[in-house]
């Protein structure tokens, strides 16, 4: 017996530039106690497949071409809005990817709470609060009943995604759709809510539909996993099936994308490129007596042709330090020195040239591209700044570092809008390429890209960086990735370092509580080991 | 919260100053003066008067005068309106401008709000651009065209409101606020729509649709407040400019209030009138931008934050 059973779903969207058929006779179903898993690159339809169940899907220019979805017997897509929405918040509920954006910031935390309550129930304020309290310590927050009346700009991201948890169970729903709701986190928040989720699930007898681009997210939580490419399913069955024995080519190419494996161990000599010692940034905020120490007495050295793995959660300080490094960020105290220089107080001209050999790749291509510039104009810029060639040269050039990062040469008079976030990434190494730097800091390059491109993208850092013998600092919140390309590693918590070394003795014999508790909470570590 | 509003007002306080010079200086280098009439003035009469009201004084002198009266809040005596001084004549004007100008406003944010609500529920159907072209309308329709045609339609072909006058026949209130508030109702219109369609976009209005809120719940509850805010900052402004720019509808309607005073004030060279009435309404626009500005940044919860952890 079936909670939820989707059959030959399709949803188009129609808009002036055309027809996008966005889900294409999709067919699945949801058991009752159950976590049944949509895996899926971004575009692959595996939301717009759930939204549309639900009436969600904006209509025009959305539209449900064919399919049922049968809930306790009843057609879903055949409701009319008015009992759509009786079942909406009451035996389906739902939790969204970002819990920065998805609760109302005028409305505080306790009115969002109780207002399915009042809806579907028709409880008194005050029953109603008394509820939400219970619930709000259920999933985990701390005096609950004195943050009813807090605003959510309060609370951390991992806070919130537990209050729109809690929101969504306050009515004892029978089916809970989540929509990656980890993938806006960092990774010890990811697996205390991955954890919350699974034990929710087992305690209320409620099926969960979990939406993820991430098969390792799903990997120890599922119990059903279907995977879907460009609005198809093409794939499903029991994780056990999916990781050791899966059929589709695109399923395959996803299980392989799954930063795994690891550098060959350090052939560097200790010839350091960058010296840091005592380096602080702190930041003296208007409203605050006391600085926030972002980089807070840290001390590292970079040796040349080596990758160093930078790991830390958000506001750990590891892009502040990445920055710092490039003289992008002020340094409060301390020094920096790059290959002999000491580059803490360099002005002017000087600066310009040390700027030329230490470059950056941001972890967002969408927001660190110039829109109103061509890739041509992009990667021109620095090298008629730098002179690195001059215009006679500079077509030739264009096309020679377009062939590096693995982009045709057709599209040199593109803007960043009309290519993909993979592309537009490629875009932005070879805009960092082009002043033919001897420093590179990645700060999170690969943790907006999908797990395919993220691998892509991985292999083009590494292949580059051995061609060039380029040093590089790369920054992630990821440990999977960082132990794919670093050579060594170092652990940052709270503006200081933790713990550093080789990648081989961080990964398999971490010293530190925290680095301990990082390398647990990489998802799917469980069913990794098992294989 | 109080520094913050400290560090407006004494923002505003140069800004004020500089309005006030400007127009001291501005108004005395017209040609003409307040005692040149078609009527010859025998020179010693002139004289006299000029002595009076301290013209013979040289420029600065005069400039410094009635800065030092004006500290004492003495805008000092009309020279058109022999012993009424500006104060008396400013607040006998006053209350009928800000009567006008507050049912203006009302009228303005009724229709503006609703218009531009209803407009941004279905965007780019007819239930969009019916409206929002109607407050296009009413934003390029000057009050010299729409006072005239309102008064023309409802005044005399329908005969269903009195046209002129203020509080003296029941209903005569009616014509003159729409025609003051309707640009000022097609602009609300616009804002709320821009600022509804901003807030309906984002992620916590589909939560709230989740939850099974029906649409006009979601509205009002989730959308509202922040969709506004916008208009809310736009109030302040709103109303100083109809303050001061109500004179063209107080002279169609023949209504007793401040404009018309202005206006005559600058035909008749009435240096302390235009002056007096130019500090008075500057200081009212800034008082009200920053009312306006207080509230909105007071409707949002994070700035309100940030406003509690100044004040300590």
């Amino acid at each position: 017996m079936s909670l939820l059973r989707v059959d030959n779903l399709s949803v188009s969207f129609h808009t002036r530039n055309g027809s996008h058929q966005a889900v294409k006779d999709v067919s699945f179903t949801v058991k009752p106690r159950e976590i049944t898993a949509i895996i899926g690159e971004s575009g692959s339809g595996k939301s717009v497949s759930c939204y549309a169940m639900l009436g969600l899907v904006p209509s025009p220019p959305g539209r449900i071409d064919s399919g049922t979805a049968l809930f306790e017997g009843a057609d879903l897509l055949a409701l009319s809005e008015r009992e759509l929405r009786a079942i909406r918040g009451r035996d389906i509920a739902m939790i969204f990817q970002d819990p920065m954006t998805c609760l109302n910031p005028f409305m505080t935390i306790g009115q969002q709470l109780i207002e399915p309550l009042q809806l579907h129930k028709g409880l008194s304020k005050k029953e109603a609060k008394e509820r939400a309290i219970e619930l709000l310590d259920e999933v985990g927050i701390r005096s609950p009943a004195d943050t009813f009346d807090s605003y959510p700009h309060e609370f951390s991201g991992g806070m919130r995604q537990r209050v729109m948890i809690a929101m969504a169970l306050i009515n004892e729903p029978k089916l809970l759709i989540a929509d990656e709701p980890t993938t806006a986190l960092d990774v010890t928040i990811q697996a205390q809510i991955l954890r919350l989720i699974a034990d929710l699930q087992k305690n209320r007898d409620i099926g969960v539909l979990f939406i993820s681009h991430d098969l390792a997210v799903v990997a120890d939580i599922a119990n059903q996993i279907i995977v879907m490419e460009q609005g198809v399913m093409v794939e499903q069955g029991s994780p056990d099936a999916i990781f050791n024995h899966a059929q589709h080519p695109y399923t395959q190419k996803l299980l392989a994308a799954i930063p795994s494996g690891q550098r060959e161990a350090a052939r560097v000599d200790p010839d350091p490129l960058i010296k840091v010692s005592g380096l602080k940034t702190w930041f003296y905020p208007s409203n605050a007596k006391d600085p926030v120490k972002a980089v807070d007495d840290v001390s590292l050295e970079i040796n040349r042709g080596e990758v160093l793995g930078l790991v830390g959660e958000s506001g750990s300080g590891k892009s502040t330090l990445g920055r710092s490094l490039l003289r992008l960020a002020p340094i409060t105290g301390g020094s920096v020195t790059f290959d002999g220089t000491d580059v803490t107080a360099l002005e002017g001209s000087a600066l310009k040239e040390f700027r030329r050999r230490m470059q950056m790749i941001f972890q967002d291509p969408f927001a660190s591209l110039n829109p109103r510039m061509t890739v041509y104009d992009t990667l021109a810029e620095p090298l008629l700044l730098h002179k690195i060639c001059d215009r006679k040269n500079l077509d030739a050039t264009i096309a020679t570092l377009m062939d590096d990062v693995g982009l045709a040469r057709a599209f040199i008079r593109k803007y960043p809008h009309e290519f993909s976030g993979g592309q537009r990434q490629r875009i932005a190494i070879g805009r960092a390429l082009a002043t033919k730097p001897e420093f590179i800091v990645a700060d999170e390059p690969v943790s907006a890209l999908d797990v395919t491109i993220q691998a892509q993208i991985l292999e083009l850092l590494a292949s580059l960086g051995r061609e060039h013998g380029l040093t590089m600092l790369f920054v992630s919140h990821d440990m999977a990735v960082i132990r794919q390309i670093a050579d060594r590693v170092m652990v940052m918590y709270q503006g200081k370092l933790v713990e550093q070394g080789t990648a081989q003795a961080v990964f398999e014999n971490p010293q530190q509580a925290y680095t301990q508790a990082l390398l647990a909470s990489i998802p799917g570590a469980a069913t990794a080991s098992a294989t | 919260m109080l520094r913050f509003m400290l560090i407006r007002i004494l923002q505003a306080l140069p800004v004020i100053f500089v309005v006030i010079t400007a127009t001291f200086f501005l108004v005395r280098s017209a040609p003409g003066g307040p005692f040149d009439q078609e009527k010859v003035v025998i020179p010693e009469v002139k004289k006299a008067l000029e002595a009076q009201y301290k013209l013979d004084l040289p420029l600065h002198e005069q400039y410094f005068a009635y800065l030092s009266d004006l500290a004492q809040g003495d805008l000092g005596p009309s020279f058109k309106y022999p012993g009424r001084s500006v104060n008396e004549i400013l607040f006998s004007g006053l209350p009928v401008t800000a009567e006008l100008g507050l049912y203006a406003l009302l009228i303005a944010l009724c229709i503006g709000v609703s218009a531009g609500v209803f407009a941004s529920l279905r965007p780019n159907t007819a239930q969009d651009y019916v409206p929002m072209s109607l407050a296009m309308i009413g934003i390029c329709m000057p009050s010299f065209l729409l006072g005239p045609l309102l008064v023309l339609v409802f005044g005399i072909w329908l005969d269903w409101l009195p046209i002129t006058g203020w509080g003296d026949i029941p209903g005569d209130k009616i014509l003159p606020s729409i025609t003051l508030g309707s640009a000022y109702a097609a602009y609300i219109a616009r804002l709320s729509r821009a600022g509804m369609l901003e807030i309906l976009s984002q992620d916590y209005i589909r939560t709230a649709r989740a939850k099974g809120l029906p649409e006009w719940q979601v509205v009002t509850r989730h959308a509202l407040r922040g969709g506004l805010i916008p208009v809310i900052a736009f109030l302040g402004p709103a109303f100083a400019g109809l303050l001061a720019g109500s004179f063209v509808v107080e002279t169609i309607f023949q209504i007793p209030g401040l404009g018309r005073f202005y206006v005559q004030a600058a035909f008749n060279r009435d240096y302390t009138m235009i002056l007096g009435t130019t500090v008075f309404l500057s200081t009212l626009i800034v008082f009200f931008n920053l009312v306006s500005d207080i509230t909105a940044a007071w409707l949002n919860p994070r700035l309100r934050a940030q406003f509690k952890g100044g004040s300590q």
